[in-house]
């Protein structure tokens, strides 16, 4: 029983994938209406307006492409859901999986990917990255991830700062990420509102938005967010003010959110004087999350303060998908598995700052052997995506040092179905099971090794990277012209 | 139920410890032994270690009375590796004051600056990266700008020097920090050209002492004068932090010129630059992982910089650009991902062994192995290169380090408590 999954907003999933299904078969109907009704003329903000699911607004222009099935066969397959199967096939069809087993029959024009040698994995997920709002190159006017001037800023949203041309994602999509989100960063106690992209090249972020995914919200713990504002003499300069800051936004979002029902109980009353909270998008982000629509994703070191915010979390009910970096959590794996809350980590990071000085490589394999633990491999970083599967391959081999023998069919959940749970996506993507989304990557060997790279990535079924071909891949428009575009010599 | 099991593993390599040990003597049986020399790779073949030196290589050969005995089962040894350049021992904890002693903000050039004072050999952070397989790193300050009008550094961060990972400071391998570039600009006035300048400025202060301008226009004080003078000489290597391959052809310009001792640290467009490299001997210390621009210095970034610079004939050795020295253990992952990337995978190993070695100057000590020679040496449970691969034995001057570090001791403590939590 895992309250990531069962904590799910459980009523939007039929109409994102009715969308969804919608969008594979007709591709060319690029207007398909999101929202359930626009009929009535309502100018008139309401309630239900307000609360409009997230992924409604800014709606994703994400479309499935065309695509002749691909059959990839006699690979060792990884499934991601713990099984690994040898000398099997993978079917492709329509963008989502068809089927996993042996001798499978390709329809006709199938692309035909011979796996001998090869293994097949999901495509990998990032649940903790900056592409596009820290992207390269690294100048000032891009840096676009902290809206350092509050300590609570729950009405930004990650999305409106990602440059779609970070070559970041290009060099990511080679390491074999088909999915990531892009948070804000740490700098405040709430940071706002966290999009899931899909690594596809696109003009604008919409193009990549993940159809249907729901919203993360940020929030940091710990070091960052009481020295941005300590060293300003502002609040917060504690811990202890840190958690009266979320404390105090939690208040206010409970009593808004109490308005905001009064409110819609009045009106479908009929009581015609009956007006509506003035609305607040701060507390539009934070109400979301009470109402389970929004994925609380928190940035946190310290052992001692994910219990605290375990607590908080219970004094006003909502959950923690998972804490971000926590490099203590390998002192509460126990705590973290009976609460249904995933870790995120680094496989070897330690000590660049005080609350990291008690990092260990075993933190990722001890999450994992808690019994019921969500162990996620993330990167938080343009280098370390482009190759999770390597940092996964550490975290078994500093197990297997202190006994705990993790066979890859296990570990490859750290980087495909916990990060996928952990974004309440697990029923779209993160598996190789049959309906799921078609993101896939073949590695031209055991994907856990220094040596392993990605030849083909599939999203969505369709090929986005082929080794052999780099330049089957567009370059983002920042590399054009420069002397080595990111990942393509001459 | 998870598969929590009750033994460490010892990964293959089983120690047998005589009842009666005699100090230092090891015979490691039945290695490979990538000696990183002319010698090449050496199969099936037993090292004997004895005061603290490589006694012996060979077939079997016999040990000595209470000679601790290591079966390799065929298994890699190699030279310790090294980590690069870092705070290593002078950063204990990022972004805390009283424990990172790297940089000096005194508002005024000060190349007689030497880190090595401040070089702490208790530092928990050796152990963990002796762990890794790294006996031998470069100590090294960096430069920063001050804050909101407080002095900061120049473009000559100091000095640093080698140091043996049982925390013993190599001696006479002290080299000069110098940095250059669009990063650098905030320590040269807001431009790279004054860099090139204050350079010229500070070098004629010592080589034209009569022309020297009054002492409140001096750049340099009498000791600073000294230690330039010394690299002047030739007498230490002088590392350019610097990626463009414009600013390199200018710190190669200005090595041939001064006739200094150069070495590129970077350098992520050096593979541009790679012929005119190999021709004035100017060795390059990268992290072959970038290949991304992360600043406009770096537009050229590639995944195969090192396979470029080797294949020009640019000798090269490997360090992760970040100074903090928590994760230097990573160097062996950048090395691997380097050969993915069409390094030739002894060449990868040179890069972290015998290259730094020459490159920093304590070849006599580090980087190969030969009879004779002080034992630096690490036991790997596989390919050195590979992610998966950890060392299982560490020896430094021939002392078998603990391979225990303030992190193992964590980890055994919160893994108890997971045992008895999951046997609930």
């Amino acid at each position: 029983m895992n309250r990531a999954v069962s904590l799910m907003p459980g009523k939007r999933w039929p109409q994102a994938l009715g969308t969804l299904i919608l969008a594979a078969l007709v591709t060319a109907c690029a207007a398909t209406p999101a929202k359930p009704s626009k009929s009535d003329k309502t100018v008139e903000p309401t309630a239900s307006t307000q609360r409009a699911a997230p992924s409604e607004l800014y709606p994703s222009t994400y479309r499935v492409p065309q695509n002749a099935p691909t059959l990839i066969r006699n690979a060792t397959v990884l499934t991601g859901t713990g099984t690994r199967l040898d000398d099997a096939d993978v079917l492709i069809v329509d963008g989502k999986i068809q089927s996993v087993g042996s001798h499978l029959q390709a329809p006709p024009q199938s692309r035909i990917v011979d796996g001998k040698g090869h293994w097949v994995t999901p495509g990998l997920i990032d649940v903790h990255s900056h592409l596009g709002v820290y992207p390269s190159p690294g100048v000032e006017a891009n840096s676009d991830g902290n809206e350092a001037t509050s300590p609570a800023t729950p009405n930004v949203w990650a999305e409106h700062s990602v440059w779609p041309e970070d070559p970041g994602f290009r060099t990511a999509l080679a390491g074999g990420i088909t999915s990531m989100q892009i948070l804000p960063g740490s700098a405040n106690l709430i940071g706002g509102r966290s999009v899931v992209l899909k690594n596809v090249p696109s003009v604008t972020y919409q193009g990549m938005k993940f159809p249907g995914a729901p919203q993360g919200l940020k929030m940091a713990c710990g070091e960052n967010p009481k020295r941005v504002y300590g060293e300003r003499n502002t609040f917060p300069s504690t811990r202890m003010g840190n958690v009266a800051g979320y404390r105090e936004q939690w208040v206010q979002a409970q009593e808004y959110l109490r308005d905001q029902q009064e409110y819609e109980k009045k009106h479908a009353a009929g009581d015609k004087d009956a007006k509506p909270p003035k609305r607040d998008i701060k507390l539009d982000t934070l109400a979301a999350v009470l109402k389970g629509d929004i994925i609380v994703h928190m940035h946190c070191y310290r052992a001692d303060e994910m219990a605290t915010i375990l607590d908080m979390s219970h004094e006003f009910g909502y959950h923690v998908a998972a804490f971000h970096h926590a490099v203590e959590a390998y002192k509460v794996a126990d705590l973290l598995a009976e609460q249904g809350v995933c870790a995120a980590m680094w496989a070897d990071w330690w000590g660049f700052k005080m609350e990291a000085y008690d990092g260990i490589p075993e933190n990722i394999a001890f999450v994992d052997a808690a019994p019921n633990g969500c162990a996620i491999v993330h990167s938080d970083s343009d280098e370390g995506i482009q190759r999770l599967n390597q940092e996964a391959a550490k975290a078994i081999a500093y197990g297997q040092r202190v006994g705990l023998t993790i066979p890859p069919e296990r570990a490859i959940k750290w980087v495909t179905s916990n990060p996928a749970k952990s974004l309440g996506l697990l029923e779209r993507t993160g598996t190789l099971e049959a309906g799921k989304m078609g993101d896939v990557v073949v590695w031209n060997r055991n994907p856990f090794s220094v040596y392993a790279l990605a030849d083909f990535v599939f999203i969505d079924g369709a090929l986005r990277y082929d080794r052999a071909n780099p330049a089957f891949t567009p370059q983002s428009d920042f590399t054009l012209g420069q002397p080595a575009a990111a990942g393509v010599y001459p | 139920m998870k598969p929590i099991t009750t033994l460490l593993c010892v990964l293959g390599a089983i120690a047998t410890l005589p009842a009666a040990a005699a100090p230092g003597a090891v015979l490691i049986r039945n290695a490979t032994v990538h000696t990183v020399s002319t010698a090449g790779v050496l199969e099936h073949t037993d090292v004997l270690i004895s005061d603290g030196k490589i006694a012996e290589l060979g077939h079997d050969l016999n040990a000595p009375a209470g000679a601790e005995v290591i079966e390799a089962y065929g298994k890699p040894v190699t030279p310790g590796l090294f980590g690069g350049l870092s705070h290593l021992g002078i950063e204990e904890i990022g972004i805390e004051p009283t424990v990172d002693d790297y940089s000096l903000k005194l508002g005024s050039m000060r190349p007689e600056f030497d880190v090595t004072a401040a070089f702490n050999p208790e530092s928990m952070i050796l152990g963990v990266a002796r762990m890794g397989g790294i006996t031998f790193a470069m100590i090294s300050p960096t430069a920063e700008p001050g804050a909101k009008g407080s002095p900061g550094g120049t473009i000559i961060a100091g000095q640093g020097s080698v140091t043996q990972l049982d925390g013993a400071l190599a001696p006479k391998t002290h080299a000069l920090f110098v940095d250059v570039g669009g990063d650098a600009s905030a320590l040269s006035g807001g431009s790279r050209a004054a860099q090139f300048m204050l350079l010229d400025q500070a070098i004629s202060e010592v080589r034209s002492p009569k022309a020297m301008l009054p002492n409140d226009q001096r750049l340099l004080t009498p000791a600073g004068r000294q230690t330039l003078q010394e690299y002047l000489s030739g007498t230490g290597p002088v590392v350019f932090d610097v990626d463009r391959a414009s600013d390199i052809r200018q710190v190669i310009a200005l090595a041939k010129r001064e006739k200094l001792h150069a070495v590129i640290k970077g350098g992520t467009e050096a593979w541009r630059v790679a012929p005119e490299l190999a021709a004035a001997h100017i060795p390059v210390v990268l992290n072959p992982l970038n290949d991304l621009p992360s600043t406009f210095d770096g537009v050229g970034a590639t995944l195969e910089n090192a396979a470029k610079l080797n294949r020009a004939g640019v000798k090269i050795a490997f360090s992760l650009d970040d100074p903090q020295p928590h994760n230097i253990r990573k160097v062996r992952q950048t090395a691997g991902i380097a050969v993915a990337h069409g390094l030739p995978w002894e060449a990868g190993l040179a890069a972290l062994t015998s290259n730094p070695a020459e490159i920093f100057g304590v070849a006599s000590r580090n980087g190969s192995i030969a009879r004779g020679r002080p034992a630096d040496l690490v036991l790997w449970s596989g390919d050195p290169l590979e992610v998966s691969t950890l060392a299982q034995r560490v020896f430094i001057e021939g002392q078998s380090q603990p391979m225990q570090s303030r992190q193992t001791l964590l980890g055994d403590r919160y893994l108890e408590k997971l045992r008895a939590h999951a046997a609930r």
